[in-house]
This record gives structure tokens, C-alpha cells and sequence, in this order.
């Protein structure tokens, strides 16, 4: 074998009590792509972050080349010829696309800039790799997978020959995922070698040509990618066999939720004539392209925004009107679609996170005072009951995973045995063992009665768990399918449109 | 190296925290003192001294901290809902305003203890409304309250002038520019006799200790907290922002108006423009030195107030300028924001 381009030697990472990184070692040949595949919280960041120089090891060494570079220093990663693309992006909005390729490639001390040296450069590589850019245009006026390009073309434009890709479908819809592993696959081709980091089984075993699988800390397994299966993958990732839930199939009963005719204006969004039915013990799943409307619709299913005009009724009376609060009380569970920006305040403890939606629930308070004891309870046993990791009742919910933190946000609505649940995308961005812990809990709901609408944009999902399916585009709902019905095609018809029910604009 | 945040704060940390805040900044001014060829040391001492060193110096140092208690707890209880109120200072005055002219006489024939709380209420009134506007300018076109806030204090402290020139002016203070005098038997009790230190010490600190019980224990207090801290979960969760913020601007402006109230009839019994040495000011310098909390309030109100008590005496037995009690609270406060930092924020390298 070829010296390799990148050598990882026995890295090893404390915090406190937690190593988040055991002695691991991989290398990484030219031209290769290797997927860093493991959960939420094996590692896998840390390692990366290491490897650019943003934290140092406390044993181990990075070697690009047969170089070991000194540790903690990015910019001599930079300089080895290491680029790294984050997950969340590091660009500067207000300025243009070749702009933010220059910033920090230029000494401060240069009066003239080379803009026009820059932009024939910049060009070139947009050119070579396929990665199209205006260079004028603004950061900000960018889609999210155009974004993604300029930071890939950023790190090409400093001489990057290792490619390190932090979740990199994290933001991405599938057509642009797809697209962007068709470019990888050609920059490899070019000479690069790419390290991408995910938990996503399918992308993985779609466009790696080696797979490192990390666990805990630890390199658990590394595998060519064409001699694994996914399943083989996904145990070695979670360490135990996870299979999803499945529904079973039972008759729905009388119906709980019903829209006829709603029309919503929520800010920019517009949403018409929605008309849909959940009844009791079924799942009713919302898919689409994300941006179609299912944030509105979100939003109005949880008492943030009123409809314009159209009856919404719960249960045969009118539920347009109520609040928030008003749904809780009416035994309707609410699930938002992101959990730490609106289902959660980060700062606060989570007895207090578990008992916000029924602070004025004469359970939780007397008298306008806190009956701290009471809620300190029910967070116990929320805690006890949907299996919350690494909680106590004071903690803040800050410190929980993604996961676990969905387990507080779902233990919160179920506890109270609701009607109706409205879960939109209740599993993006969690690891298979939460995403499978998220789906049992739903189809446990279901099984006791409640009705439940889903909006997700993870079709596997929506076929796993919904009894019948709508497609959402443009503010508008196609009409119901069965699932059993709907195959990946049938359903790529409904979300592009060219299915029967949605009404003419 | 870089900045990692903590998943807790130890309690020993955030009490530590801002005690090593206060040194470091006496250690910093005491560079200046030294500077002006006097022992840093000495210094302090006279300074020490001055706020405690006879049963006088203490009663002046508590009669200092009563209004900045009440300030500071006017500027931590809106600070904490993300209410940017600048404007204790006029609120303040607004309150001393209102108690001079209500207490002058036009509370004759009514039982003392109601007149005195109907007086003190009128100026908590005066207070709210000079936070509720703004809030509601915020609500309602998205105007700024710290520019409002800001600007307020000089309108109102014109207002004042204008009074105590005008109709309030009192007609015996040989054409001196103060307000006609509340009517003596509403005077606030003094606390030690021979002092000026009154019962409102006692009320201001009632007042953090219910302001400690309304934040901690109510479900209002939780409100506020979880819409401070991410409005966008708290409206999910059903809090209503824009009552909530408006109960913590009517909340917080009372505060500072009973501050000025207070100052009136438990010390001065008139209203003039200089009433206030920068009372509200001062008021959000405790509030950051106290990291919001009530508790914290009341230790950094006495603090600043022995600074400033003691800087006097210290400038008449050293020849230390006093100005330099600004200088300590000044840096103080920066010295606070970094041990803040910290208390949030560890270093990794």
C-alpha cells in the first residue's frame, strides 16, 4: 500500500469523566473516501476537531504525509493541506462568495487585495470539481446547498488535498445530498481524499468506499464499504441489534381531528384549503419537500398561528382559537419541529422544561405559586418512564442529547395520555437507537387511541408509521393515500405534485 | 486556548466569583492610589473606616445602600427578562417627584400609615408608567428601550426643574430651587435615633426579598425566566410575551420609583434636581455586580454605598481624590462581567 495521505495515531480525548476518544487510529489513502459512521456522541467530532488542530489530544498524533503536525495549531492543518467544512456553516452573510473564499488566505498587512488574481483562481476550481458559484453573489442570499459549496470551494482555494465533511447532509434535502456525493466521488477522482462524518446508514453505504465505525469513543469496526450490508453497519453502530418498531395493523376509530377548508397566512407562508381527517388510533403522515409549508402547518396544529378562514375542530368543537395552553389542556400533545429552539428552554432545569406547557395546571401550581415538589416529581418519573440518560430532575436540559431531550419533550405530552399528537419531524437528527425509541413510543400511543398527525420529511419514516399519507406542496395538500398503497414512487409523484387532489392554484 | 461552557456553575464558584471581582478591581484602583503617592493599604483602611468606623459611618453607609438596593433590584428584575430599563435615574426621580407632591399636604385628615403607603404607591406608580411606555413602544413598532429609556431620564429631570421652579416650588426655601416639604408626620421613622438611616433600609429590603420570592417561586417568576431565556420556547409552551413583559417593566419601574419615594420621605422630605447622585445609574452596576440575583442585590448595594461613603473619608484623611469611589465601582464592574465569564466559561487549551 501507498504511504498513506492521513494517519491518526492512538488519539486519545478526555473531558472531565467522559473519554470521548479511546486510542483510535485510521488512515486515510489518496483519492479514498471514508465515512466516520457512529452515533450522536461517539466521537466522531471530537476526533475531527483534533485532527484540524481545534482541540489538542492528550495522547496520539495526526501525521499528513508521513508529517506529524503539531498539535492545536489549525492553521498548520491549513497548511498540510487539511480543509475542514462544518457542519454548521462558517460564513459570513453579508459578504460575497469570493470574498468569504479570500478571508484569512491573504496577509492583513496587503493593501492591494488580489481580487482579480482570487476570482480567475476561484474560478478554476469551480470549474475542475464541478461546483458552480456565482462569485458576486451574497452569502445570505444563498440556499443552504450552495452554501455548502462555497465552504468546500473555501477549502479548496487554500490547496486543501484532505477533505473533512462534518455531517455534511445535516441541512441537506436528498436530491441535494445525492447531488453532493456525485461531486465528491468526482473530486476524489481529482486527486482528493475525503473523511466524511455521519450516522446515516444510507449515505454511507451509498458513497464511501471505506467505512470507520466509531462507538463510544472507539473504533469498533472498519469495513470496505462493498463488502458490508447496512444492517451489519447499523449493529456495529449502536453495538446490539436495533430494529424499528412496526405498526400493526388495526381499525382506526371515530375521528378526532378534522380540517376543512383552511386557509393560514403565518408571516411569508400561505397555506390553502387544507382539508384532512385523523381519526383515533391512526397516524396520519404530512410529507414533502421541506419549505412547503409544513412549518406553518406546524405551527398552526400547535395554537401558534390561527387559521384565516376553514373549520379546524377537535373532537366535533372548535379548536382554531385555543392557545397553546388551551391544546395541552385539551388533552392535545405537541411535538415541535425543533426541539431546542422551541421545545425547550436550554437554561432552565428540566423539572421546569417538563412542566412549562401546565405551569398554570392546578397540578403544578396553587395560587399562582409553583408547587415545585409536584413538578419535580412528575419529572422524575418522566425520567424513570422514557428511559431519559444522564438527567436528573434539576439538571439543565442543555446537557441532554438531542435524544434525550426528545424523550423529555415526547415524555411531557404522553404523560398526560393525549388525544391527538402533533410530532413534526420528531426523529431529525437522532441516532438509531433514539429514532427507534421515538417511533415505539408513537406506535404505543397510537395503540392506546390517540390520533396522531406526523409531519415529516423522511419518507422511510412516514411509510413505517402513518396509516394513510398526504404530500405537501406549495401550501397545498394532496389527497390521502393508504400507505400501503404508497411505494417510493407514488409518493415521489404526490410530493412533486402530479397527483390527484391538489387543487388547482 | 479557547472558551468552553461549563455544564454547571459549582456554587461555590458563583459566590467566589465575585468576591475575587471586588478584589481584583480594589487591587487594580489600588494601582492608582499608589500612583498618588498614598499606601494602597492606608488607603483602604480610611476607607473602611469611613463606612464603618462609628455608629454614624454605618448608619450613613445604610442610608447610602437603601436607594441602591431598590435601584439595583429594578434594574436585575427587568435585566433578567431581557428588558433593557437605562432608565431608573428618571424613574427615580419621577418617584420622588410624584411622593413631594402628593405628600404635601393633600393627605391631611388620613390615617398616617395609609397616607405614607398611598404615598409610596403613588410613586411606584409614576415609575411603572415610565417603563410601561417604552415597553409598549417596544411591543407595538419595535422601538428600542434603551435609546427611550435613556433619553427619558433627562426629560424627566427637566420635568422636575420645571416643577420645583414652577408650581411645586416651595415659596419658604428663600428662592432656592427645591419642592414644597412632605407633611412631617409622613416622614418615615428613623431606624437609630441621631441618624438619618430610616425604615425604608427595612423596606428595601423586604423588597428583595419578595423580589427573590416573585422570580423563584411564582409561576410568573418562571414565565419570565423561561421568556428571558428563550422567548421563542416560551411562546411555544403558551407564556403570553407581550403580558409578561409589560408585568416585568411595570414591575421594574416601580421599583425604582419607590426608590425615589423613599429617598423623600425617609430623608431629604423635598424634591430637588440633584436628589439623585446617579442612584438609578449606580442601580444597574449592582445589578451586574449581583449577576441578577436579589440576595446578591442587597450585598453589592453595600457594597457600592461603601465605597462611596468611605471614598470621602478616605479623600479628607489621604487627599486621595474621592472621584476615586468611581474609579473602584467602575472597574468593579468590569472585573464583574469577566468573572462572569467564567462562572459561565472555562478555558481550554
Amino acid at each position: 500500500m501507498m504511504q498513506p495521505v492521513l494517519e491518526l495515531i492512538g488519539i486519545t480525548k478526555r473531558f472531565g469523566a467522559l473519554l470521548a476518544n479511546d486510542a483510535i487510529s485510521l488512515t486515510l489513502a489518496k483519492g479514498e473516501i471514508l465515512a466516520l459512521l457512529g452515533e450522536n456522541g461517539a466521537g466522531k467530532t471530537t476526533l475531527m476537531n483534533i485532527l484540524f488542530g481545534h482541540y489538542t489530544a492528550d495522547a496520539g498524533s495526526v501525521r499528513v504525509r508521513g508529517q506529524t503536525l503539531p498539535p492545536g495549531r489549525p492553521r498548520a492543518a491549513i497548511a498540510a493541506g487539511v480543509g475542514m467544512v462544518h457542519q454548521h456553516f462558517t460564513l459570513a452573510g453579508n459578504l460575497s462568495v469570493l470574498e468569504n473564499v479570500m478571508i484569512g488566505s491573504e496577509p492583513l498587512w496587503r493593501a492591494d487585495s488580489q481580487r482579480t488574481a482570487a476570482r480567475v483562481r476561484l474560478a478554476g476550481f469551480a470549474e475542475r470539481f464541478g461546483l458552480p458559484v456565482n462569485p458576486d453573489a451574497r452569502i445570505a442570499d444563498l440556499s443552504v446547498g450552495e452554501r455548502q459549496r462555497v465552504e468546500i470551494l473555501k477549502a479548496l482555494y487554500r490547496d486543501a488535498s484532505v477533505l473533512i465533511l462534518d455531517e455534511p447532509t445535516a441541512v441537506l434535502a436528498r436530491p441535494e445530498a445525492e447531488h453532493l456525493f456525485a461531486t465528491l466521488r468526482g473530486m476524489t477522482a481529482g486527486g482528493l481524499s475525503i473523511i466524511f462524518i455521519s450516522h446515516k446508514l444510507h449515505e454511507v453505504m451509498a458513497a464511501s468506499d471505506r467505512v470507520t465505525v466509531l462507538r463510544a469513543g472507539r473504533v469498533v469496526a472498519e469495513r470496505r464499504t462493498r463488502d458490508t450490508s447496512a444492517a451489519e453497519l447499523a449493529e456495529l453502530m449502536v453495538g446490539r441489534r436495533v430494529a424499528r418498531p412496526v405498526r400493526a395493523q388495526r381499525p382506526p376509530g371515530a375521528p378526532v381531528l378534522t380540517a376543512h377548508n383552511l386557509q393560514v397566512r403565518d408571516g411569508e407562508a400561505r397555506l390553502h384549503g387544507l382539508n384532512f381527517t385523523v381519526r383515533a388510533g391512526e397516524v396520519l403522515g404530512i410529507v414533502g419537500v421541506s419549505g412547503n409549508g409544513q412549518a406553518a402547518l406546524g405551527r398552526l396544529l400547535c395554537g401558534l398561528v390561527h387559521p384565516a378562514s376553514g373549520t379546524l375542530t377537535l373532537h366535533g368543537t372548535d379548536m382554531a382559537r385555543l392557545g397553546p395552553r388551551g391544546l395541552v389542556a385539551a388533552g392535545v400533545g405537541r411535538i415541535p419541529e425543533d426541539r431546542h429552539a422551541e421545545g425547550s428552554v436550554g437554561d432552565l432545569a428540566i423539572w421546569e422544561n417538563a412542566v412549562l406547557e401546565r405551569l398554570r395546571d392546578p397540578a403544578f401550581s396553587r395560587r399562582g405559586l409553583v408547587r415545585r415538589a409536584a413538578a419535580r416529581a412528575f419529572a422524575a418519573s418522566l425520567i424513570a418512564r422514557f428511559d431519559i440518560r444522564g438527567a436528573t430532575p434539576g439538571t439543565r436540559s442543555r446537557l441532554l442529547s438531542g435524544g434525550n431531550l426528545q424523550k423529555l419533550i415526547l415524555g411531557r405530552n404522553l404523560a398526560g395520555a393525549p388525544r391527538l399528537i402533533i410530532a413534526n419531524q420528531p426523529t431529525r437528527g437522532l441516532d438509531e437507537g433514539a429514532i427507534a425509541a421515538v417511533h415505539g413510543e408513537l406506535l404505543a400511543a397510537r395503540a392506546a387511541g390517540a390520533a396522531i398527525v406526523l409531519i415529516t420529511e423522511d419518507l422511510d419514516e412516514a411509510v413505517a408509521l402513518a396509516d394513510r399519507i398526504q404530500a405537501m406542496l406549495k401550501g397545498r395538500l394532496s389527497a390521502p393515500v393508504a400507505t400501503e398503497a404508497a411505494d417510493a414512487q407514488v409518493l415521489g409523484l404526490m410530493m412533486a405534485g402530479m397527483a390527484e387532489g391538489f387543487d388547482a392554484a | 486556548m479557547r472558551l468552553e461552557r461549563r455544564a454547571d456553575t459549582p456554587l461555590v464558584l458563583a459566590i467566589t466569583a465575585p468576591l475575587l471581582a471586588v478584589v481584583a478591581a480594589l487591587a487594580i484602583s489600588g494601582g492608582l492610589i499608589a500612583l498618588a503617592d498614598v499606601n494602597p493599604a492606608t488607603a483602604y483602611a480610611e476607607m473602611l473606616r469611613g463606612a464603618f468606623g462609628s455608629r454614624l459611618a454605618v448608619t450613613e453607609t445604610l442610608t447610602r445602600a437603601t436607594p441602591l438596593i431598590l435601584t439595583g433590584l429594578a434594574a436585575a428584575v427587568a435585566f433578567r427578562a431581557r428588558l433593557w430599563n437605562i432608565g431608573a435615574e428618571g424613574q427615580f426621580m419621577a418617584g420622588a417627584l410624584v411622593a413631594a407632591w402628593i405628600g404635601h399636604g393633600m393627605l391631611g385628615g388620613v390615617p398616617v400609615l395609609l397616607a405614607v403607603a398611598g404615598v409610596l404607591l403613588a410613586g411606584m406608580a409614576a415609575g411603572a408608567v415610565l417603563l410601561v411606555l417604552p415597553a409598549l413602544l417596544r411591543l407595538r413598532f419595535g422601538v428600542d428601550e434603551v435609546v427611550v429609556t435613556l433619553l427619558m431620564n433627562f426629560i424627566v429631570l427637566l420635568v422636575v426643574g420645571l416643577m420645583i421652579e414652577g408650581p411645586l416650588k416651595d415659596p419658604l426655601a428663600f428662592g432656592w430651587p427645591q419642592s414644597v416639604p412632605v407633611d412631617r408626620a409622613l416622614m418615615l421613622p428613623d431606624l437609630v435615633a441621631r441618624s438619618r438611616l430610616h425604615v425604608g433600609f427595612l423596606l428595601a429590603l423586604a423588597a428583595a426579598a419578595a423580589v427573590w420570592a416573585l422570580q423563584a417561586r411564582t409561576v410568573f417568576g418562571a414565565e419570565t425566566r423561561a421568556a428571558g431565556l428563550n422567548p421563542v420556547a416560551a411562546t411555544f409552551a403558551g407564556v403570553a410575551l407581550p403580558r409578561t413583559l409589560l408585568l416585568v417593566a411595570a414591575i421594574s419601574g416601580a421599583l425604582a420609583g419607590l426608590s425615589g419615594a423613599i429617598e423623600v420621605l425617609g430623608v431629604t422630605g423635598y424634591v430637588t434636581t440633584t436628589l439623585s447622585p446617579g442612584f438609578g445609574y449606580a442601580g444597574i452596576v449592582v445589578a451586574m455586580l449581583a449577576a441578577l440575583h436579589p440576595a446578591g442585590v442587597v450585598a453589592a448595594a453595600l457594597f457600592v454605598a461603601t465605597v462611596f461613603v468611605g471614598a470621602d473619608a478616605m479623600s479628607r484623611a489621604t487627599g486621595v481624590p474621592s472621584f476615586i469611589a468611581d474609579v473602584i465601582v467602575s472597574v468593579s464592574l468590569l472585573t464583574m462581567l469577566i468573572a462572569l465569564l467564567f462562572t459561565s466559561y472555562r478555558i481550554r487549551r
